[in-house]
Formats: C-alpha cells, sequence, structure tokens
C-alpha cells in the first residue's frame, strides 16, 4: 500500500526540491581560505535537488516497495538463476579492511585482500577444472569479452590469423554473438537438433580452417545437459578450434562434472547467478574466466600471484606474460567476489553438489508438475531449469507474455519470456535450490488456475496484470518519443 | 584443510545441513518420489558416466560463526582508509558517504531484484534509474545519460567505440594527460576493432584530421589539473571530429561541465558518489552524451510513459540498441551493468544536492591547495604543473616517492601514487608490462608524486603529512 504526502513515488526528485532544504551537513573549513581560479572555470548553475534526510529516506524506501525481488516474491526468471542472497556475505563485503581499501595501495598493506582473491582463483579453478582463473572481468558479458580476445591472442600467436568464424548455437543468450562481434569475430548460427542438442551434422559441415571457436552454453538455454558435448568439443578442437564455455548455468553443475574434463578451453561463471551474489536491480555481477592451461598467458590483466619464500607466503598482483590486457580500471567488483568466496566457504564442496543436486530436483518436480498443462517442447529429463511453451494458451486466445503478466497478480514474479527464441511462446522457468517445496506447489497452482482461467475468463489474463503499481505500459510511444529524463516545465 | 567430497549426495546425508537449501532430505526423498526416482543422482544421467561426480577438493563446509571470523580476519590483514590519514586518490577516492546510503541501498526490494525487464513488477528500479539519468545529465551538463556502465575506465572505452561508430572513423586521438590504466582499457576493448590510436598533448599542436573520430581527454586531467575544454572541444568540431571526456564527478560540484563547451560524449566513474573504494569495485560508469546520438549509446535506458490507465510509469526503452535483441549487430555485449550503485550514486546525490556536492568540492579544492602550497615551500619540494588544480596534484620529490611511501606508511599515511610506477607499470602496484600493440606515454616527471585531498583529510592530517615529508628534504 502507498503512503501518501512525501512517501507517494509520483514526484521525482527535482520536483521534491525547496530551496534551503539540505540531506546531508558537511564540516565547516579548518584551513585558511585559498584563492579561488578564474571564474570563468567555475559553474553557476547546478541541477540538483534540495531534500531534507527524512524525505530522502521516505522516497526511496517507498520506490523499493514497488519492485518485486527475492526477499519478497518468488522470482523464477530462467537463467538468471534468482537464488536466496546469504545477508552475511553482504555484511562481510563492509567490513572496513574490505570495503575502505585503495585499489592503489601497496600491496603489503593489502595482504589479506589478495589472498582472499588467490584463494578464490584456486576455488574456482578446482570447480571448473580449469587451471588459469582471472578476476577482473566485471559481469557475464565483459567475461566473454574477455574469453573471445583470449581466443584471439591464441591464434594470433600461433601465426593463424585467418581464423575469423565463431560458431554459435540458435539457442544462445545474446551476449555471445555481441562479445563474439566485439572482439572481432564473424558470427555463424549452429542449428539445434529435435532433443535441444547441438545438431552434430550441422556443425561437421560447419567446422573448416577458418574456424577460431565455438560458444556453448552447458546446460543449454532450453535447460538440457547436451549428451554430445564430448563430440562437441572434439569436432571443434579437430579443426583447430577452441571451446568457449557460457557458464551462465553453472548452477547446474556444481559438483557434478567438471568443463575442463569435458573439453572446455575457457569458461565464464556469472558469480551474481552461480554464487549467489545479489543481482541489485541489475548489478554489479562478476565475470570470472577459468581457462586451459594454453589460455593462461592470455588471461586479463591483473592475477593474483602467491610466493612462498622462507618466510609466510606474499601475495601480488601480476599481468600475463602474453595478457589481452586490461579490461577494467582496477582489479575487479572486488566487493562481489569478497561475497562469492564467502559462500564457496560456508557451502564447501558438499554444498555446493547440494545445490546443484537440489536447483535440478526443484526444476524437474516443476516440469513434472506442469507438463500435462503446459506444451513441453523437449520432453527428456531438464537441468535447473524448465523451458515450456504457451502454445496451448495460444490456441486458446492467451499469449505467454499474458500469462506471465497474470502471473504476477498471484505473487509470483514472471519467468524468462520469448527465450530461447528457437521455442515458440517460450516459458523459461528456474526455481532454483532456495525455495520450498510449499512454494513450488503453490506456483503450480497458480500456473494451472491461471490455464483455467483462459478458458473461463479469458479478459481477466488478457488484462493483467491488476495488483501491480501500474498495469500494462506503453511500450511503443516510450520508443517512439522517448522521454529519458526530467526536465523543467517551460 | 581441503578435503575431496564423496561422491555421494550429502542432501541424503543428515550429518551435513545448509542453510540455503531448505528442503529436508525426507522431503527431497518424497519430491523424487513423485518423478519416480530414486536418487538426486539419478538427475544428472546425461552427463556421460567417466565424466561425472568428480573429486572436488574444496574446503569443508563452515558454520556462519566461522566464516565471519574467517573474513574478520582476512579484513584484519588490509589497512583500511580509516584507520590512519590517507591522500591516495588516481580513480578511486576517499570522500565522505551518509549512512542512509547504505541503508536504502541493501533494502532486500532494491538489492534482490533482477534487471528490470518486467516493468510492472520493477517499477521502483526503472524509476531510480530515471532519476539517475536525469541527475548525471545535470552534473555534467548535458542531454541524457544511460543507465549506467561497469566503470569509468569501460565506460570511456565504451564512449570511444560510439564516437567511432558515430562519425564512421577509425583513428582516436587520446590526450597524453589520461589516465594510464584507462588508457590500457581503451587498448584492450579497440583491438579487435582494427582502430588506430595516437597520443596527443593538449596545450600543443593536436595534430588532428578529417580521419579523427574523437579526441579523447581527462577533466580533470589524471594528474588534477584542469584542461581547457573549450579549446578542445574547438579543435575537435574543427575536424568534423567528436570530443570524449572522462571527468570527475565531484569536480562537477564547482567546476564548469563539459556539456558547457559543448563535449559530444562524456563519462566518468560513479565511485566518487556514495561509494566505498573496495580495493577497485563494483563501481559505476557515467555515461552521457547529446539527444541526437542515443540510438548509438549502449547500455540500458529507462524511460517514462504512461500505463493503459493513463497513470505515469517507466519501462527500459529503445532495447533495439541492445544484445537480447540484436545480437551481433547491438552497440555494445553489455547486459548485466552496476544498477546497484547507480542507485547509490542517486541517493548520495539526493543526499547530498545542490548545497552538498558543492561544499565536499570546495572542501576538497580548499584542502588541496592548503597542502599544496604547504608542500611547495619545504626545501627539496616543487609543483612542477602550472594551472588550475581541483583536489589532486603532482609534487616532485627530493628521493623516490616509493621510498617516501614506505616511510609514510610506518607512521600509518597513506601516501599519494608514484607516478613512475603508474607509467612503467601495467598497474601501478603491478610487476610486469602490459600487452596490447601500443605503449603508454612515459610520464614527464621524475620522483614525482600524484597526491589527492579530500573533504575526508583534516589540516591536522594534513600538517602530518608535510611534517613527514620534510624530513626527506633536508
Amino acid at each position: 500500500m502507498t503512503g501518501g504526502g512525501n512517501r507517494d513515488t509520483t514526484k521525482l526528485l527535482m520536483e521534491r526540491s525547496v530551496p534551503g532544504r539540505v540531506g546531508a551537513v558537511l564540516p565547516q573549513p579548518d584551513v585558511p581560505a585559498q584563492p579561488l581560479p578564474d571564474p570563468s572555470l567555475l559553474r553557476t548553475e547546478l541541477d540538483l535537488p534540495e531534500i531534507s534526510e527524512p524525505e530522502v529516506v521516505q522516497y526511496f524506501t517507498a520506490l523499493s516497495q514497488r519492485n518485486f525481488s527475492i526477499d519478497t516474491h518468488f522470482y523464477p526468471l530462467g537463467s538468471c538463476t534468482m537464488k536466496y542472497n546469504p545477508k552475511i556475505n553482504d555484511e562481510v563485503s563492509f567490513l572496513p579492511g574490505l570495503a575502505g581499501i585503495h585499489p592503489l595501495q601497496p600491496l603489503e598493506s593489502a595482504q589479506g585482500a589478495l589472498e582472499l582473491l588467490y584463494r578464490l582463483q584456486g576455488f574456482l579453478a578446482e570447480i571448473t577444472g580449469l587451471p588459469g582463473v582471472g578476476l577482473s572481468t566485471l559481469a557475464g558479458a565483459h567475461g566473454e569479452l574477455a574469453g573471445m580476445l583470449m581466443l584471439r591472442a591464441y591464434h594470433q600467436a600461433r601465426g593463424d590469423t585467418n581464423r575469423r568464424q565463431v560458431l554459435i548455437p540458435d539457442s544462445a543468450h545474446g551476449t555471445n554473438p555481441a562479445s563474439a562481434a566485439m572482439a572481432g569475430f564473424d558470427v555463424v548460427t549452429v542449428a539445434s537438433d529435435d532433443q535441444g542438442n547441438v545438431d552434430l551434422k550441422a556443425l561437421h559441415d560447419l567446422v573448416g580452417p577458418n574456424l577460431a571457436g565455438v560458444m556453448i552454453t552447458l546446460p543449454s538455454t532450453l535447460g538440457l545437459f547436451d549428451t554430445g558435448i564430448v563430440e562437441v568439443c572434439q569436432t571443434v578442437h579437430q579443426a583447430g578450434g577452441l571451446v568457449y564455455g557460457d557458464g551462465a548455468n553453472m548452477n547446474a553443475l556444481l559438483g557434478r562434472v567438471k568443463l575442463g574434463a569435458l573439453g572446455f578451453d575457457v569458461v565464464h561463471l556469472n558469480l551474481h547467478k552461480t554464487f549467489s551474489t545479489p543481482h541489485g536491480g541489475g548489478g554489479p555481477g562478476a565475470g570470472p574466466v577459468c581457462v586451459a592451461g594454453s589460455l593462461i598467458p592470455h588471461l586479463p590483466a591483473p592475477v593474483v600471484t602467491k610466493s612462498s619464500g622462507d618466510g609466510a607466503p606474499v601475495y601480488g598482483l601480476a599481468a600475463p606474460e602474453r595478457t589481452i590486457g586490461k579490461l577494467s580500471g582496477f582489479h575487479g567488483n572486488f566487493g562481489v567476489l569478497v561475497r562469492a568466496f564467502t559462500y564457496i566457504l560456508t557451502l564447501g564442496g558438499e554444498g555446493l553438489r547440494a545445490i546443484s543436486g537440489n536447483a535440478v530436483l526443484n526444476a524437474n518436480y516443476l516440469m513434472d508438475a506442469l507438463k500435462d498443462t503446459y506444451y513441453l517442447p523437449y520432453d527428456r529429463r531438464c537441468m535447473h531449469e524448465v523451458v515450456f511453451s504457451a502454445d496451448w494458451q495460444k490456441a486458446r486466445g492467451a499469449s505467454g507474455l499474458e500469462i506471465v503478466k497474470r502471473l504476477l497478480d498471484y505473487g509470483f514474479h514472471a519467468p524468462t519470456l520469448y527465450f530461447p527464441l528457437i521455442v515458440h511462446e517460450a516459458l523459461m522457468i528456474e526455481p532454483t535450490e532456495s525455495e520450498t517445496r510449499e512454494t513450488l506447489d503453490a506456483f503450480i497452482r497458480a500456473l494451472r488456475d491461471i490455464d483455467r482461467e483462459v478458458t473461463e475468463d479469458l479478459e481477466l489474463v488478457r488484462g493483467a496484470p491488476h495488483t501491480t503499481p501500474v498495469s500494462r505500459l506503453d511500450e511503443a510511444t516510450a520508443a517512439r518519443q522517448p522521454d529519458l529524463r526530467w526536465r523543467a516545465a517551460v | 584443510m581441503t578435503v575431496s567430497s564423496r561422491a555421494t549426495d550429502s542432501s541424503s546425508d543428515p550429518q551435513f545441513q545448509f542453510p540455503y537449501i531448505p528442503n529436508t532430505p525426507d522431503e527431497q526423498a518424497a519430491m523424487l518420489a513423485t518423478l519416480g526416482v530414486a536418487s538426486i543422482d539419478e538427475l544428472f544421467q546425461d552427463i556421460p558416466d567417466e565424466f561425472r561426480n568428480p573429486t572436488l577438493a574444496l574446503p569443508q563446509p563452515m558454520s556462519e560463526l566461522e566464516v565471519q571470523k574467517e573474513l574478520a580476519g582476512l579484513s584484519s590483514r588490509n589497512r583500511a582508509l580509516g584507520s590512519g590519514p590517507s591522500f591516495l586518490g588516481a580513480g578511486s577516492y576517499n570522500h565522505f558517504i551518509p549512512a542512509i546510503v547504505k541503508a536504502l541501498m541493501t533494502r532486500g526490494e532494491f538489492l534482490t531484484a533482477y534487471t528490470p525487464y518486467q516493468a510492472e513488477a520493477s517499477q521502483g528500479t526503472l524509476q531510480v534509474i530515471y532519476e539517475f539519468q536525469t541527475l548525471i545529465s545535470n552534473l555534467y551538463g548535458m542531454e541524457v545519460a544511460n543507465a549506467g556502465m561497469y566503470d569509468g575506465a569501460t565506460s570511456l572505452a565504451e564512449g570511444v567505440l560510439m564516437a567511432c561508430r558515430v562519425t564512421r572513423r577509425s583513428r582516436m586521438a587520446v590526450a597524453d594527460t589520461l589516465c594510464p590504466y584507462y588508457r590500457q582499457v581503451i587498448v584492450a576493448y579497440c583491438q579487435a576493432q582494427g582502430l588506430e590510436l595516437h597520443s596527443v598533448s593538449p596545450g600543443q599542436s593536436l595534430s588532428l584530421d578529417q580521419e579523427t573520430a574523437c579526441l579523447v581527454v581527462q577533466y580533470p586531467n589524471f594528474y588534477g589539473y584542469i584542461e581547457d575544454l573549450a579549446a578542445l572541444t574547438k579543435a575537435a568540431h574543427a575536424q568534423g571530429a567528436l570530443i570524449v571526456v572522462s571527468a570527475d564527478p565531484m569536480a562537477m560540484g564547482m567546476f564548469q561541465p563539459p556539456g558547457h563547451y559543448g563535449a559530444d560524449i562524456v563519462t566518468g566513474e560513479g565511485q566518487p558518489l556514495g561509494i566505498p573504494p573496495s580495493y577497485g569495485g563494483p563501481y559505476v560508469g557515467l555515461f552521457s552524451t547529446k539527444q541526437e546520438y542515443i540510438r548509438q549509446m549502449p547500455s540500458r535506458l529507462s524511460g517514462r510513459t504512461v500505463d493503459s490507465q493513463g497513470r505515469t510509469g517507466y519501462v527500459l526503452t529503445l532495447q533495439t540498441r541492445e544484445q537480447h535483441i540484436r545480437r551481433e549487430r547491438a552497440t555494445s555485449n553489455i547486459c548485466t551493468n552496476e544498477a546497484l550503485y547507480a542507485l547509490a550514486s542517486t541517493i548520495y546525490l539526493a543526499a547530498l544536492g545542490k548545497q552538498g556536492l558543492r561544499s565536499v568540492a570546495e572542501l576538497c579544492y580548499q584542502k588541496a591547495h592548503y597542502a599544496a602550497a604547504r608542500i611547495a615551500q619545504l626545501p627539496g619540494y616543487t609543483l612542477p604543473i602550472q594551472g588550475t588544480f581541483f583536489q589532486e596534484f603532482v609534487v616532485q620529490c627530493p628521493v623516490s616517492p616509493s621510498s617516501i611511501n614506505s616511510r609514510l606508511l610506518e607512521q600509518n599515511i597513506l601516501g599519494g601514487l608514484d607516478l613512475s610506477e603508474a607509467f612503467s607499470n601495467a598497474h601501478p602496484s603491478e610487476g610486469g608490462t602490459t600487452g596490447g600493440s601500443t605503449s603508454p606515454p612515459s610520464g614527464h616527471f621524475t620522483n614525482a608524486m600524484l597526491l589527492c585531498v579530500t573533504e575526508m583529510n583534516s589540516r591536522q592530517e594534513i600538517d602530518a603529512l608535510v611534517e613527514a615529508l620534510s624530513e626527506f628534504g633536508q
């Protein structure tokens, strides 16, 4: 329920401004007044709001209440791994010796931070089975860019400069082709077969002397473990290419299989998915890259090193010999890395296996309970997520979009919609391990109820959502006449 | 301390309990029964046998109490900025953060939400982004800003790529007063794009031409000094090139914004606006431009519109620029950015407001100039650069800055950046050299230290620094 007065969110910050109000007071200067620069260099206008501290708190608190979030709602957004974000991880990331350290301070004054990073590199290497780890990339797509630049550097270092082609399955995330293009590659799409695996015949036909590599998501965005994965890796390697693994779906595989053993050469991990760091409404993430020995010299700078002399180990930072360079200002999203490190410490190897086991169990439980109500295009064991189609409901007049909007009225966040692109009316559902059976049962009931509503009260579904702070928004006008900032009325 | 975990399902083993997995072994067994499956392991049979259930050499699980102690131990082995005077800046700054920033940004409704693709369920986040776009546009004097980039360095690199798209040219003129690691990130981002990078010196002949896509400058520059943006903008525009400026948002509390001079793309590091230094991240990249270029911008945009009942609401818009729609033809591959820290900056700017931001900027300026004037009077120390600076300045020292810094640290003072290290290494705190085709420019000075003084430094701290420095000038 929305508050009134200043707690109503209608007015924007600049509209709340009252000349003379202050939200923070700074100390008086304690040094003698210094000469000011030439007045022409100084600004005269500064359009920032003037608001008191209580008003700021009331406004932002009221705004927060207009969000769905994991803490307030089941959030089964496929491919996004919206699992519980442990509070201890946030708390330790704010410790003064972790949040309050400068990235350029002398290494001897940051040994605790460097040790943490070094140990995290080791954990991620063990989890993926890939011995080289770089932590400096700031999101999944950033890790993809690093990985593809490493592929490029690898081939160039071998004088193999014609390998410009990257194969990407038609089920891939959009970041895959976008990252490959930023790294200078030509993207060629590979079809999936009727089991949702990479079509091996199509793959054999496409690989050749121009192949730089392939980008594979495992399990695929269909939520399926590609049973031909070993042959995919062998085929690509035989053609002289490398295998890039998009680790977005790693939550399914923790402790169950090591991607390095299957033949992957480089994998990025989304710490803000599998390793529980909060999404924050769209970041921060962290996208470390894990690589096989052949790519270690090309890792982005810096990597964390350990040298053990006679005394205690000393940790440092280094640029790998043939690094692709620096992709971020400093050493990575440290605060996110601290949270992921803490998560792994809490769970240990046993716990990580229990995470993947329960994530896959929960997804299969949903799949089994709903496959008589919603069309299941790939009727086989799923991994951590399941992709349905709303085709049966569409035939009765309600699209996937309308069904997921109606779910909001039941108090559940929508699944990922219309992705992967190869499934018509796709509904991609990822429950994660951190939900109870009771929540899953309630969600199953809601989706069955909505299916019934499609038959009995179609308009109720088509007009949804009815209970959210706003109803369906006019996106066409937003794109045609972009209003991207507040301006004073003239 | 490490053990090999057994290749069995601990979830059915009552010895181990994990607080983040609610379903008990009994409940799991009941769920498996509905599937007609005997064990969790059976769910993974698509994984070839020889690869399934590998040995996993990771530590034993820990209780929260043990984890807390472990992390507190690691934290205690770092020197925290709050534990003594600090004069280090160079891209990450020690500024005051009001308590409400953390209190509001860590609300679960903000912290644990996803990217606001479902607009009806994400109005809070979307309205925050719209507010952020407004305030950043105002701060830089620009027409539009996006929802944020990863950090200041990547934001500038994306600005350079955008300038090349807009002008359809491929040569970048980069000021040699730009932060050396920002320059390295530009090189890394552009290495596969067939772009050419040239160094130019502001104040001298820039040798821009009709093939120059953009002139790239930092404001204040890496050394802390104000560049002549009026002249630089004019020079770029005279050749049909864009000017891309990386500007410290805190300096905008006092100095004319780049938009005032007609800048085309203005980026920046949002960290000074309410974000702790946190060993280099997470921060948020600021990115703003002119209205005419919005369809070439990278990253997300929140737009204001109306719902089916005519009420105001917000949506992600112009998404056809982005990777999930446009795939390999997108303006950038960026997806997840730094929304939580865009929120932090928005709360910070709302709390500080017009008067507060001006006060912080003026305190930084006053204290930095007090410190510079006192250090300049010390025997053996000079200020080699003439001009107007904000909160950072270069001091030529009688001996090597790294030896000074070691002595300062013994007195629990964190000194400034040794500029020779900043230019000779891939990273000031890192050995070895960076890759990439273009080597960074050499430093202009010997024994030079880049000092930073902010509102966090009391006069007493500054006097202690001056006293400590005086020992080397005898």
